[in-house]
């Protein structure tokens, strides 16, 4: 039978409580940006702050703040209403039903993009530190990866998947956004695997080694429990990536049903319809949000191995 | 047991504690670190405390140094209590780690107190030049502490605690971290800078021999709750050199305080 | 347990691999099935040279908007992160929505601003590159104003120096390596951030513009040529900010 020390139940309700006033305060925060809106919007001119425009001549100088009239900046509430109107008039549904299915279809090919590129990453980072010449050869290359913008790649695996696809092997277009959702995912991953397993302290390295363990048992007793305060910051930060990545592909191919091309698409109805473009905003938000707190819940099931995390 | 004839005034006693207790509010309940302590520094003397872990050694050290604030009794430094001796820079420091500043030159970490209190550049580089000479790390003083060993950076923050000419030197286990031969080194050259430089020193350590080279008194402390529990007179003279670490007198002196450490005393001894 | 390979080998294996993707991406544009998406190293290069006029333009536009970028959030990150480390009510409010901003499509936001700003402004995707550069900057910089360690803060008390010299004497020094990550993290985000925003609308120029142009008008090989004027950019950046981390973390107290 085991007892519960009454300092654990103590600590326990600590963290709970901490917990309750960090949210509180991340409330308030968002609290002091929406009255921070309101503010300028009641306070601030007409054609917003623009420094060194030249008279008559239109469109010159600098526009350092917004024009605060309806058309450009909406009321909050006059976004928030109108994610309850229909989409795009008639008998259409509400805004935040096109908004929060296509999040959906958006986050599916995220997830789908994070899976692959925690595995190829995490595979890398495997190769990488199990000999040093791999790291010396693929690191470099793995960092200039992500300087490579999003924008070439999403017409080329477009292409090729086509190709795939043409050729009898199935290969459906939300596949493409994935690979490329995968393609930012992977680096945080292989660096963090890489860093994690290379973790573990020299004395206990040789403790290992004095139990004539080889490289598969060191590792499963050893590198990778101990690379865990690392893999989770990575994991987290691949799942945003990937949802980045998934948006911008969708909008570079133009796939349908997700929530990339509808921001496109009501940011060029704007002028006539300003809240709309903000519900698929707002939706992009709540999707970060999302992926990142499904892996803190995954951190959750790992926290005896959470010892000292490093923050990506 | 010493026997003062006649008591000292206050303000030369480099340190006076009464009734001086601290107690620490942790999570688990209140920690007693130090309790009752009652202690005397004559200026110019060398004072060790020794005792095992959680004894409050570093603790009353910190009290002194006006790092932490004690929670009962009185403390005087040279007369004043903790706080004005601090600002007042009545004493210099060494710690364990060394404490250099890594981004600092040898020479710039000696001066940093000086520089702190406006002290003029040709001073400061004069004041700098004395001490390095004094520690031996002349030639040093343009190095950065990581192109250091260990017992070269502890020298450095020796110099460092002496830069401005305090009476009383704290030390907090300075050569803990460092081999024997290094150590043995180390405490010959810090008796001669004590007694060159006329300083009190108290001086914080887990070493029986070294407490027993350095100090005129060696107080014995121990834990749960921290309190003195033996002051051990050593009785061996002004002069300490090498050749001491040989002589009868002073294994009897460091059986004497190995004693005291294990002993159970139950009486605490009243200190003069 | 690692081998001892000579030191030299460090420089060329990844010059090594570099070569080996060449070889293999030439042999599968001539010999295998390749998009036409996808044209030859050669070709690529090619263009480059023959068009390196108007692909500088661009380059200057996207560059700017992401040094712009680096340098105002680089500059705000170190002022809030030092309101945050003085003051516990303003951490408390940063850190959640600094926690947010840093998993969100920021680009999602640039159609609005585009809207907000106008159409012609640049302001959109200097402001994306803004809140890019921000984040790391923001993150780093505080967990430096918090890494100095207890010896030292003794060390300072016990010399009875005030808190504005504290401040100067050992948060800022110590703080400083921080700062010099959080800059080369944010300069390639910087450039990402400035290029993928132009994707989203705005002014019809910037080499992001330009890559979706001459990709969707079928003309593969200077739209790859463009790509690589975004890759000398991120890499300028990424060079210079690494340079710098350098040679200020010599003396950094970890």
């Amino acid at each position: 039978m085991t007892s519960i020390e009454p300092g654990t139940a103590v600590r326990r309700q600590a963290r709970s409580a901490r917990g309750w006033i960090t949210a509180g305060w991340g409330v308030l925060g968002v609290l002091v940006v929406l009255l921070l809106w309101e503010a300028y919007k009641f306070l601030g001119p007409a054609e917003g702050v623009t420094i060194g425009a030249v008279d008559g001549e239109s469109g010159s100088g600098v526009m350092i703040l917004p024009r605060t009239h309806d058309r450009a900046m909406p009321h909050i509430w006059d976004m928030v209403g109108r994610l309850f109107e229909p989409t795009s008039g008639g008998s259409t549904p509400p805004l935040f039903v096109s908004v929060i299915s296509a999040a959906l279809v958006t986050l599916g090919i995220a997830a789908v993009g994070w899976l692959i590129g925690v595995l190829v990453g995490g595979l890398l980072g495997l190769l990488m530190q199990r000999w040093k010449l791999v790291e010396w050869g693929l690191l470099p290359w793995i960092v200039l990866s992500q300087i490579i913008p999003l924008i070439a790649f999403a017409p080329v695996v477009n292409a090729i998947g086509n190709q795939i696809d043409r050729s009898g092997t199935p290969w459906p277009q939300w596949l493409s956004v994935a690979v490329i959702a995968s393609y930012l995912a992977f680096f945080p991953v292989a660096i963090g695997v890489l860093k994690g397993l290379e973790a573990p302290d020299r004395i206990h390295l040789d403790l290992m080694r004095s139990y004539a363990a080889g490289y598969w048992p060191t590792l499963r007793s050893l590198r990778l429990p101990a690379s865990v305060p690392y893999l989770l910051p990575a994991l987290r930060l691949a799942a945003a990536n990937a949802v980045l990545g998934a948006v911008v592909a969708e909008v570079s191919i133009g796939m349908r049903g997700g929530i990339g091309r509808m921001l496109i698409q009501l940011a060029g109805q704007a002028s006539s319809d300003p809240a709309a473009p903000w519900g698929p905003t707002f939706g992009s938000i709540v999707l970060g949000l999302i992926a990142a707190g499904s892996v803190a819940i995954i951190g959750l099931t790992l926290s005896r191995y959470r010892r000292g995390e490093a923050t990506a | 047991m010493t026997t003062a004839t006649t008591p000292i005034p206050v303000t030369d006693l480099a340190v006076k504690a009464s009734g001086v207790g601290k107690i620490f509010p942790t999570k688990a309940g209140e920690v007693t670190a130090l309790t009752d302590v009652e202690l005397e520094v004559a200026a110019g003397e060398f004072v060790s405390l020794i005792g095992p872990s959680g004894c409050g050694k570093s603790t009353l050290l910190r009290l002194i140094a006006d790092l932490d604030q004690a929670t009962s009794g009185e403390l005087t430094i040279f007369g004043k209590p903790a706080r004005r001796a601090r600002i007042d820079q009545d004493y210099g420091i060494a710690f364990q780690q060394s404490g250099l500043l890594p981004w600092r030159t040898v020479g710039d970490n000696i001066a940093l107190p000086l520089e702190l209190h406006r002290v003029g550049k040709a001073a400061r580089a004069a004041r700098v030049a004395e001490l390095t000479e004094l520690v031996g790390l002349t030639e040093f003083a343009d190095r950065y502490p990581d192109q250091l060993s260990g017992g070269m950076q502890q020298r450095v923050a020796i110099a460092r605690s002496l830069a401005a000419r305090p009476k009383l030197l704290l030390m907090d286990e300075p050569f803990g971290a460092l081999d024997e031969m290094t150590r043995e080194y180390l405490q010959g050259e810090l008796t001669r800078i004590a007694a060159e430089t006329g300083a009190a020193v108290v001086f914080v350590t887990h070493s029986i021999p070294e407490a027993v080279f350095l100090s005129d008194r060696v107080v014995v402390m121990s834990p749960r709750p921290g309190r003195i529990t033996d002051v051990i007179v050593t009785e061996l003279g002004d002069v300490r050199d090498e050749s001491l670490r040989e002589t009868p007198a002073y294994f009897e002196k460091v059986t004497a305080v190995r004693e005291a450490l294990h002993g159970t005393k139950v009486e605490r001894a009243n200190e003069r | 347990m690692t081998s001892t390979l000579p030191g030299w080998v460090r420089f060329a294996a990844p010059i090594g691999v570099g070569l080996l993707i060449v070889v293999a991406w030439t042999l599968y544009v001539e010999f295998g099935d390749a998009p036409r998406m996808l044209p030859s190293p050669a070709a690529i290069g090619n263009e480059f040279v023959l068009r390196w006029d108007i692909i500088w333009d661009d380059m200057l536009i996207t560059g700017t908007n992401a040094l712009i970028g680096l340098t105002v959030g680089s500059v705000l990150a170190v002022i809030f992160a030092g309101l945050a480390a003085a003051a516990r009510p303003i951490d408390g409010m940063l850190a959640p929505l600094v926690a947010m901003l840093a998993v969100v499509p920021i680009v999602a936001i640039t159609p609005i601003l585009n809207t907000m700003f106008g159409a012609s402004s640049q302001f959109g995707r200097q402001a994306v590159a803004t809140i890019a550069a921000f984040i790391p900057v923001f993150v780093n910089v505080l967990r430096g104003l918090r890494q100095t360690r207890p010896v030292h803060r003794d060390l300072l008390r016990a010399s009875a120096a005030t808190g504005s010299q504290t401040f100067r004497f050992l948060t800022l020094p110590t703080a400083l390596p921080y700062l010099m990550t959080g800059l080369r993290i944010a300069s390639s985000l910087a450039v990402i951030a400035a290029l993928v925003a132009e994707y989203f609308g705005g002014p019809s120029d910037g080499i992001g513009t330009s890559i979706a142009t001459y990709a969707k008008s079928g003309r593969a090989a200077l739209a790859w040529a463009y790509v690589v004027g975004g890759i000398l950019i991120g890499l300028a950046f990424f060079l210079v900010t690494s340079l710098l981390e350098r040679l200020v973390a010599r003396r950094s107290p970890v």
